[in-house]
């Protein structure tokens, strides 16, 4: 059976060049980067090559970086450290309702400690418009938060112009770039980012590694308190392997990123238009253009989106949705629900991400046998009675 | 996550469909998670002579559905009126936890199905 991976928004496998260069500093150069002799000098030195790769390639200087554990702990290193370092000026915050937990969740636990919070609502594809930023900013506004790429339905807010107007009303902007770094340009400047936040295994780079923009000057203050490295902004001993991967993953990402980026739009628009083409009933779910190259979020009427990934899954096809039961909660996604997309339709939301590993033939594999998969389930459905 | 049945069930599910002429319907539906399942009977000298299931949901959803036709085929309405969802459920080789609430509905269905056969007969 073929075995096909559709699910690179979730995690990417790591890059062989990416692995081959992380080993020799679990195996060989293992010592600590604050350890004075030629041990820890080595892995020094291996620690800051990589420091100013990540830094190139988000267009920062190389002391704006510092190494995360990952998305979750830059998020909420940058939201934390912004709302304590600036609460004598305000307590108010701005982001959007389509945010990643690890956004959501730190915005909440900061309205428990008195923070007041505004969650801006998007449009029918997942869009924040400028107009709405600017219509929540009141003289307590102290940090905007909106993400570069949406990780549910692919859709690209405009962040350049969020930035300008944040820059130009004197409040600080994050963005979480956990979606687009590495896929498409991710410039600090262009963005007017004051933190920008990264994710090593959404890019070829292993779990448990990312990193935190935090740009010179800006008011922050750090949530961890340890040892001094990283400048005392993310203290405990750094994930040397971890890190070296990341510069590396960076690295290679910039190296085709221009060719590999326009392979995938490809690829993807294959898939979009294949789908719509061949099954009836179905509708894209968010931007049509200003979307990742490598998302695609399909709605399938009348059948739920877990039924079509197990499907999918036992003919070799890895895929997800953004339905999952959990405990007594809505199954449909809350990323849809905000963009208005019917309850029933944002159950049979299904993600297929893209990446280095995909080929054609692995979409032509999927267009031969989704038709089927779908029509099967819909031919089981309560809700299909009428509908043929 | 998912049983070897559950994966046999969903994969080939067994007794899909609505019977046309059906002497009994039952539809339940779980408003928090969406989930519907319809059942239809076909019954004679109170026992079932057929049964087929409709249902909009998730893998386990689409299993426990399967199973509940396999089990109350052949059964009599009070000895399928005794079958619950948690023995479905215990049929499959369990379900995961955070589906047993809202994806294991045909059982509900089936008594659904046989209460509206009752009604029928007792009001003709």
């Amino acid at each position: 059976m073929r075995e096909v991976y559709f699910d690179h928004s979730a995690t990417t496998p790591v890059h062989p060049v990416v692995a081959e260069e992380m080993i020799r500093y679990i195996t060989g150069n293992f010592g600590n980067p604050s350890s004075m002799h030629s041990y820890g000098r080595t892995a020094r030195k291996a620690m800051e090559e990589a420091r100013e790769k990540v830094s190139l390639g988000v267009g920062a200087g190389p002391e704006e970086i510092v190494f995360t554990a990952g998305g979750t702990e830059s998020d909420n290193m940058a939201i934390k450290g912004a709302a304590y370092a600036n609460r004598n000026q305000g307590n108010h915050i701005i982001t959007s309702a389509v945010e990643h937990h690890a956004v959501l969740d730190t915005c909440k636990s900061l309205e428990k400690e008195g923070f007041s919070v505004t969650y801006l609502p998007v449009d029918r594809f997942g869009m924040v418009s400028l107009e709405s930023v600017a219509d929540a900013i009141n003289d307590k506004t102290i940090l905007i938060s909106i993400m570069h790429a949406n990780n549910e339905v692919g859709t690209i807010m405009p962040v350049p112009e969020i930035g300008r107007l944040a820059r130009e009303r004197g409040i600080l902007f994050h963005t979480d770039a956990v979606q687009s770094m590495g896929k498409i340009p991710v410039d600090v400047d262009e963005i007017q980012a004051d933190f920008l936040s990264v994710s090593g295994h959404k890019f070829y780079a292993p779990k448990g590694v990312g990193a935190l923009y935090i740009r010179q000057g800006a008011p922050w203050l750090p949530i961890r308190h340890g040892g001094g490295q990283e400048r005392n902004r993310r203290p405990g001993t750094e994930n040397v392997p971890g890190i070296v991967a990341l510069g590396k993953a960076v690295e290679l990402a910039l190296a085709d990123m221009k060719e590999e980026s326009s392979r995938l739009v490809r690829l993807r628009n294959m898939i979009i238009n294949g789908v719509m083409e061949k099954i009836p009933h179905t509708h894209l779910n968010g931007h049509p253009d200003k979307r990742m190259p490598n998302h695609v979020n399909l709605s399938f009427e009348f059948i739920e989106a877990e039924s079509l990934v197990l499907s999918l899954d036992l003919e070799g096809v890895a895929a997800s949705s953004g339905s999952a039961c959990s405990s007594g909660s809505e199954k449909s996604s809350y990323v849809l629900s905000a963009m208005g997309v019917p309850k029933e339709l944002a159950r049979s939301s299904l993600r297929l991400t893209l990446g280095r590993d995909n080929t054609e033939e692995d979409v032509d594999y999927l267009l031969e046998i989704l038709p089927a998969m779908v029509e099967r389930l819909r031919l089981m459905s309560s809700s299909y009675k009428d509908k043929h | 996550m998912y049983s070897e049945k559950v994966i046999d069930h969903f994969t080939n599910p067994r007794n899909v469909g609505e019977i046309a002429d059906a002497d009994g319907v039952g539809e339940v539906g779980n408003p928090i998670c969406g989930d519907t399942t319809k059942v239809s009977l076909k019954v004679e000298n109170n026992v079932i002579k057929d049964i087929k299931f409709k249902t909009f949901g998730c893998g386990a959803a689409i299993a426990s559905s399967s199973m509940l036709t396999e089990m109350a085929k052949g059964k009599t309405l009070e000895e399928a009126l005794k079958i619950t969802n948690e023995d479905v459920a215990n049929m499959l080789d369990g379900l995961p936890p955070q589906k047993m609430h809202c994806s294991n509905l045909a059982a509900d269905a089936m008594h659904a199905a046989i209460e509206n056969y009752k009604n029928k007969n007792a009001s003709s």
